[in-house]
């Protein structure tokens, strides 16, 4: 494995001073993110000679899933599992293919247009894409519980996030709670790494598993599987597994001291000092949001997906959407997701060079494996209403600190959707941009209404996606010309 | 089946919901028909600003008078707004631009307003701080502040409803016919009639305008405006540049909106914009130069609100030239905030007596003919 401070072009390489002067002004296709489907995407349009510029936010390739798979301090391959090894093979086959990558690298504003402004080692600048493919991954769904912002309560993922790229692991008396397959594997990679689990918390509801049989078969068919019930096995034989769980209270003073916990209608408590929360991911919808991709409602993994035709193509032309930021299908479709993208764009701009139609087909059949089990995944695992929609006093949105009570009191004034919401609570204004309580807000106006979130809508999407220093606005280049520095072709 | 009303507001900004809620104060029961919802575009999402200060001298005698209704505005809509008076500040850059801001205090003074007050460079910084060290002074306008857009737009709306005016929204006008002395307003939801349409469509207006046969030469515009991280309070006054573009304020929970008129690009038909990058890297140098205090701070959200702007860049207010019964309200240039509740009072006025004690002349709509 290279070094990721060594820099050489057209290969990932960790961000380094004069990184963002080596990007043009314009490219036939950027790709932001760097993920399975960003890598796959990357592949296809490298390979067919495309002009090809990968922005990533981390320190290396990768994504969520493969995080840090290039700089792991973790080497003992038990513990990560073999799926996260599989990174290797499409991190390789990108930097084969002279994709140039940008590590480090936050897109914060996309627009119709495809004109895109990035921030690279404490620079702005803008550019042009002639095809944007967004692989912006997915984020962990809100889990609105009464104490969820005392410290000492987090969520999985960033437990898992810390395991990978620093190889630490929760310390103290830790809890996790809530459902969905990446709790159970977050939960077998602690385990493995040494730590320890005082309890799991299931909050899977019921009646989850008699909805998602008819689904089954697809299931058992899937590589899902076998890989869920070991994972499954592994943790149980070590980890005191609470299930039928309905409630939960994260309770403390400055920081976590114990967790309430609500079964069969008693509640009890137990001692900790980390509580680590997961239930299930949605896509991350904010750039695609920002640049006026339509997205709508999936009530089957309850939350909101972009309308994209079969390569991914979304309302805004040249715009396209892979990976789980087009809805979650897990790593492997990600990557046929974001391959058929770049066949796409591949396709659109240079059809001379396009591979012919098997290898479209071929990812087509791939991701059609791939998907299967997915439906029996999404219902078993779909949140308990009660844990998607607080009530009273719990807070809704973070930044701003406004309460379920506080939303239901304003629904009064006339509110229809998120953005009034947000015009009078300042809910979803704050630095997280509503990553934390976007789906929380459009659910509970929803439900108020008595109509689908579908109806209900998001809140709309302000650039900057992420906040950037006045300092790096103003230092932007100066004239238009400069800023976009494009010959439109 | 035809829906009947007194009048038919077109449009529910602030001004046509402020309008609503006159005509309902007047005795009439007005409709306003929105084709999103109220506050939607620039009424809900402008700076905020309430300001007398440096206005074009046409529209003085309106700012003042809406200034007045703004002064007890909780008593008018039953909603302080988030109306603060910490006054408007004309902030001069250089001694030539002190001594032009100078000679305009003085024409005012001659022509009987006073709220303009030219001030020296102690009292500059005696009223901001933390302005930067070259600017010799400038004019206050201490009544002026700021107000929350949405919150007055929905205020004027409730207010409205509660007095008798019907609102709905979601419904698109298609359709303006005069009928004997009544209009027919065809909707995509329905067909209303009334003697009395007021076309208070902002962007939209010249449409509304041309089912009726009159052209106006209305440009749609989309002011950006970006704030910032909450910082700790740094200043009161709302701040104005007229050298550079720049409007500058901070709001109660610390946040610091940045406006001042560089523009998006918009897309009316699809109530989109894009955001012009390259105009905003300006206005944050403009800051960065004028207010070293915000240098550390950071863009969390940038935005536009599709409005209209006029070629002289004041309002339409008055009957139209070609119809009887419709009145125009629009047009208002990135500055109809403030003149929100007066207007609709004139307008009120003007439709309910045939008059209005205001001098409304210089926003005839066919001061453009022979323009456009």
């Amino acid at each position: 494995m290279s070094d990721p401070n060594e820099h050489h072009s057209g290969a990932p390489s960790a961000s380094s001073a004069g990184e963002g002067a080596r990007i043009q002004g314009e490219y036939d296709v950027v790709i932001v993110g760097a993920g399975p489907a960003g890598l796959a995407a990357a592949a296809a349009t490298a390979s067919a000679k495309l002009s090809t510029l990968v922005l990533d936010e981390n320190a290396g390739p990768g994504g969520q899933i493969y995080r840090a798979i290039t700089t792991t301090p973790v080497q003992s391959r038990d513990v990560l599992g073999l799926d996260y090894w599989q990174g290797e093979d499409l991190v390789a086959q990108a930097r084969a293919s002279g994709a140039t990558f940008v590590q480090g690298a936050t897109v914060w504003s996309l627009d119709r247009d495809r004109q895109m402004a990035v921030s690279i080692n404490g620079a702005s600048r803008g550019l042009f894409a002639r095809r944007a493919i967004l692989a912006t991954g997915a984020l962990e769904r809100p889990f609105p519980i009464p104490g969820w912002t005392l410290p000492g309560v987090m969520t999985a993922g960033a437990a898992q996030t810390v395991l990978k790229s620093s190889g630490l692991i929760p310390d103290g008396r830790v809890v996790l709670a809530g459902t969905g397959p990446l709790l159970w594997l977050i939960a077998a990679q602690i385990l493995r790494a040494g730590g320890a689990i005082d309890a799991m918390l299931d909050t899977t509801p019921r009646g989850n598993f008699r909805r998602a049989l008819v689904h089954l078969p697809g299931f058992v068919a899937s590589p899902y599987f076998a890989k869920g019930r070991a994972l499954q096995r592994e943790v149980r034989s070590k980890v005191k597994i609470i299930d039928g769980v309905t409630a939960l209270r994260a309770i403390g003073d400055d920081r976590l001291r114990e967790v309430a916990v609500t079964r069969g209608g008693a509640e009890e408590r137990m001692a900790a000092d980390i509580l680590l929360l997961h239930q299930g991911v949605a896509p991350n919808v904010n750039l695609a949001m920002a640049a006026g991709v339509a997205h709508r409602w999936d009530a089957r993994q309850l939350c909101f997906v972009p309308v994209l035709d079969a390569d991914g193509n979304s309302s805004v032309p040249g715009i396209a959407v892979a990976g789980d930021g087009a809805g979650i299908g897990g790593a492997l479709a990600a990557a046929e997701r974001g391959r058929l993208a770049g066949l796409a764009a591949v396709r659109a701009l240079a059809a001379d060079r396009a591979p012919g139609a098997a290898e479209t087909d071929a990812a087509r059949r791939a991701l059609r494996r791939a998907e299967r089990g997915r439906a029996f995944l999404d219902i078993l695992f779909a949140p308990a209403a009660s844990f998607r929609r607080p009530t009273g006093d719990t807070i809704v949105c973070r930044c701003e600190e406004v309460t379920a009570a506080q939303i239901a009191e304003t629904m009064s004034l006339g509110v229809e959707g998120p953005n009034q919401l947000k015009a009078f609570r300042r809910c979803g204004m704050g630095p997280c941009q509503g990553r934390m309580c976007g789906l929380t807000v459009s659910e509970l106006i929803a439900q108020a209404r008595g109509v689908s979130p579908d109806a209900v809508g998001y809140y709309r999407v302000r650039p900057p996606v992420k906040p950037i220093p006045l300092k790096e606005l103003a230092d932007m280049p100066q004239t238009p010309a400069a800023v976009n520095a494009v010959v439109r072709g | 089946m035809t829906r009947t009303a007194d009048a038919i507001v077109i449009g529910g900004g602030l001004h046509g919901c402020s309008t609503a809620l006159h005509l309902a104060l007047r005795g009439l029961t007005p409709v306003v028909i929105e084709k999103d919802y109220a506050g939607r575009h620039a009424s809900g999402v402008n700076a905020g600003g309430v300001r007398q200060l440096a206005r074009n001298l046409a529209e003085v005698p309106l700012a003042v008078a809406s200034m007045e209704l703004w002064d007890r505005i909780e008593d008018l809509v039953g909603d302080d707004c988030g109306f603060d008076s910490h006054g408007q500040v004309l902030v001069a850059e250089s001694e030539e631009e002190l001594a032009r801001l100078a000679a305009r205090v003085d024409d005012l003074r001659l022509r009987g307003f006073t709220h303009e007050e030219l001030i020296d460079r102690a009292e500059l910084k005696r009223l901001l701080p933390a302005v930067a060290d070259y600017c010799p002074g400038g004019v206050v306008s201490r009544r002026d502040g700021a107000a929350d857009p949405f919150r007055t737009t929905q205020a004027f709306r409730r207010q409205a409803i509660a007095r008798g005016a019907t609102v709905v929204e979601g419904v698109r006008v298609i359709g303006l016919v005069r009928r004997g002395a009544t209009w027919q307003v065809a909707t995509d939801h329905g067909a209303y009639e009334a003697p009395v349409v007021v076309n208070a469509a902002g962007a939209w207006a010249a449409r509304i305008a041309a089912m009726v046969g009159e052209a106006v030469p209305l440009e749609v515009i989309a002011p950006m405006l970006m704030i910032t991280a909450r910082l700790p309070r740094f200043i009161d006054p709302v701040v104005i540049l007229r050298g550079r573009k720049l409007s500058f304020k901070q709001l109660a929970n610390g946040t610091v909106v940045i406006g001042g008129g560089h523009l998006a690009k918009p897309y009316p038909d699809e109530n989109a914009t894009v955001l012009d990058w390259g105009k905003l890297a300006t206005s944050a140098r403009t800051v960065w130069e004028l207010f070293p205090v915000m240098r550390e701070t950071t863009i969390v959200r940038a935005w536009a609100g599709i409005e209209a702007r006029m070629p002289d860049e004041i309002p339409v207010i008055g009957r139209s030239a070609v119809a009887d019964g419709l009145f125009h309200q629009f047009g208002f240039s990135a500055h109809g905030f403030q003149l929100g509740p007066g207007v609709g009072s004139l307008m009120a006025d003007l439709i309910v007596t045939g008059a209005t004690n205001l001098p409304i002349e210089p926003f005839r709509v066919d001061r453009f003919a022979g323009r456009a």
